[in-house]
């Protein structure tokens, strides 16, 4: 088969992951779009590692590595959005603004004021 | 165009098709299990491409752990209850420009340098668990071993991340 298709589906579902990392404001749905740029990454590792014939067959070690990662990942990320809910009780990353350099809600209030 | 052409041309379309629905789905429930059908047709381009292995560790680890642990964070952030959650941020449009140049930069790129590699699946040696097991035990022992670390560290710490702070003893009582 053609290695273009497999890089084509890849690049397009990077992407869509790009898309959604960027749109979605549910830290949960935030997560989802990062696991579709992982399985890009994944599917061009396993493409080129068809493709190379690769006696060590790295392609496909690394792509098991990049899965662990990804557990990993998602294991402590929900860790992390389970403690962020309990402590604003809110999953909308856009809402959890207590580090932001400017508030533009705020700053927009005080502008009104003066 | 042969067989292995039409199979992952199809696969592939599945793919992207429900991964644009885990995107854009109204309901966080329903984007995880479109989640699940985009993981299940990569396991399937992981067959065409002959990476036996990888595709059922990506049956098992993705659908059957990962996949199960987003449903359970949108459970436990009670993101489905009641009205519809508004699941998008106000930045849709850039975040649409932004995807649509990294994915059309990356595609029209990769595509034309690689235009005309042909894998040959036929004559690939199949990665099924012997050969990866082997090659993971002899070239790659000590990635693995790091691996298992990083696990066993991502296990504590999301212990300790979802510990509720009503469990701490107060040392001074």
């Amino acid at each position: 088969m053609h290695l273009s298709i497999a890089l084509a589906v890849s690049a397009l579902l990077f992407g869509v992951g790009v898309y959604g990392l960027l749109a979605r404001s549910n830290a949960v749905a935030v997560l989802m779009a990062v696991e579709l740029m992982l399985n890009a990454a994944n599917l061009d590792l396993v493409a080129f590692d068809a493709w190379w014939r690769d006696t060590m067959h790295a392609g496909q070690v690394f792509a098991l590595f990049v899965v662990v990662v990804a557990a990993a990942e998602v294991g402590v990320g929900l860790a992390i959005v389970l403690a962020v809910f309990r402590l604003c009780e809110t999953a909308a990353i856009d809402e959890v603004r207590a580090l932001a350099d400017r508030d533009p809600v705020l700053s927009s209030a005080a502008e009104a004021e003066a | 165009m042969t067989l292995a052409d039409a199979v992952f041309g199809l696969l592939g379309v599945v793919c992207l098709a429900s991964a644009v629905l885990v995107v854009t789905s109204r309901n966080v429930i329903h984007a995880a299990l479109w989640l699940v059908v985009c993981f299940g047709a990569l396991a399937g381009c992981y067959l065409v491409l002959t990476a036996e292995f990888v595709a059922w560790v990506q049956v098992l680890i993705y659908i059957g752990a990962i996949v199960v642990l987003m449903l359970f964070g949108a459970m436990l952030t009670r993101a489905p209850t009641g009205q519809q959650q508004e699941l998008d941020s106000r930045n849709r449009p850039i975040a649409a420009l932004t995807g649509l140049a990294a994915g059309g930069t990356l595609c029209v790129l990769v595509v034309s340098a690689f235009r005309g590699a042909y894998v040959d699946v036929h004559h690939v040696a199949v990665g099924d668990g012997k050969v990866i097991g082997t090659a993971v035990f002899r070239y790659f022992v000590l990635p693995f071993e790091l691996a298992s670390v990083l696990l066993l560290a991502a296990l504590v710490g999301a212990i300790v991340l979802s510990r509720r702070p009503t469990d701490r003893r107060d040392p001074t009582p």
